[in-house]
């Protein structure tokens, strides 16, 4: 007869995603998005071989 | 299942690259929903992108933080990292098997009739190297007299920034094609040289080049979505080797860093060993399977 399997929560990826929030967070309070949008919204020349 | 990651493949294609006044524009998108992360490989230069690129951000970042330091700015990366690591930590390289518009062009190249060759597997590590130098030590080191780097990867490599920024900004722009020089050239040699492959070999850029696809396979132990082997029902028929379009033997290695979770083993397995679960739970219901299909009798002719 089959013994049916206990299902163990894992815990390593709520674990990472905690971490990496509370680095989000860090980037956050630092003004980093500001400078990550600043990037985005220019054409990069020499990232796509044209510059 | 196929027809549905289609879709939402076909969706997040959509989502990312989701400005459709760029003819009139003939510029990018400048709006606020650039400073989210695009999960998948999608340049951010591409005049129809919505979000931003994580390599291409990272790079930016790195390439200029010694100058950001200098002023008093901790620009170090840490924003971007942290979308990455958060998509990581929650599916792993599934980003690259259902959200990636890069992975979905070479899939339609795959369906091209043509002879079909599989990849030497060392060459799997190409792209971890690629990780490590051309995104992360060469524009951090690699500096100019004014302190600043470059985005090693975009600029000599990435065929996604090629294909969905160069050519469509050339074709726009044309005071741009005064500048095309060696660099296009490189970067036309490299889309060119996947595109080829694409079309006789499974996305060979995921399994051989893809930076951002390295970055998430080292969530393949930990992430929060994956795949799993039920050992006591997989018979070793090896019917998911056949059909993974990353060349992973899911038997023999059901935390493959290569595996992208497209479910295409799970659809073939006959005695429904594989499926998916979330934090260690099974997420898809399990079928009853045959006494017999789990044990198969051999026969003694």
């Amino acid at each position: 007869m089959a013994e049916k399997r206990k299902e163990q929560i894992r815990r390593a990826p709520f674990v990472a995603i905690f971490v990496f929030f509370v680095l989000g967070a860090v980037a956050i309070s630092f003004g980093e998005p500001s400078r990550v949008l600043e990037q985005a919204t220019q054409i990069c020349l020499s990232c796509i071989g044209i510059g | 299942m196929d027809f549905v990651r289609k879709w939402v493949q076909a969706l997040f294609f959509l989502i990312t690259n989701g400005y459709w006044n760029f003819p009139l524009t003939r510029g990018i998108y400048q709006g606020p929903l650039k400073v989210i992360c695009s999960p998948g490989l999608n340049c951010y230069s591409c005049p129809a992108a919505t979000t931003y690129c994580p390599l291409g951000a990272l790079q930016q970042l790195l390439s200029g933080v010694r100058l950001a330091l200098g002023n008093g700015q901790i620009y170090i990366g840490l924003y971007v990292i942290s979308a990455m690591g958060i998509l990581g930590s929650f599916v792993g390289r599934m980003v690259c098997g259902w959200a990636c518009p890069f992975g979905l062009f070479q899939e339609l190249l795959y369906k091209i009739p043509s002879p079909k060759f599989g990849i030497w597997p060392i060459l799997r590590y190409v792209k971890y190297a690629l990780l490590l130098f051309m995104v992360i030590l060469l524009p951090l080191f690699a500096v100019d007299a004014f302190d600043m780097g470059a985005p090693w990867f975009c600029k000599y490599v990435c065929p996604a920034g090629t294909l969905e920024a160069g050519i469509p900004l050339l074709i726009m722009q044309p005071g741009l094609r005064g500048n095309l020089g060696l660099l296009f050239f490189n970067k036309i040699f490299f889309l060119l040289l996947f595109v080829g492959w694409a079309v006789v070999a499974s996305r060979p850029f995921c399994r051989t080049a893809c930076p951002l696809g390295a970055f998430y396979a080292l969530f393949s132990k930990i992430k929060l979505v994956k795949l799993r082997l039920d050992s006591e029902k997989c018979t070793h028929c090896e019917a998911c080797h056949a059909v993974c379009p990353m060349g992973v033997r899911f038997n023999e290695s059901p935390d493959d860093m290569e595996c992208i979770s497209c479910l295409a083993c799970s659809k073939v397995c006959s005695v429904n060993a594989i499926s998916l679960e979330v934090g260690g739970i099974a997420l898809t219901k399990e079928r009853p399977v045959p006494l017999a299909e789990l044990h198969p009798v051999k026969s003694h002719d």
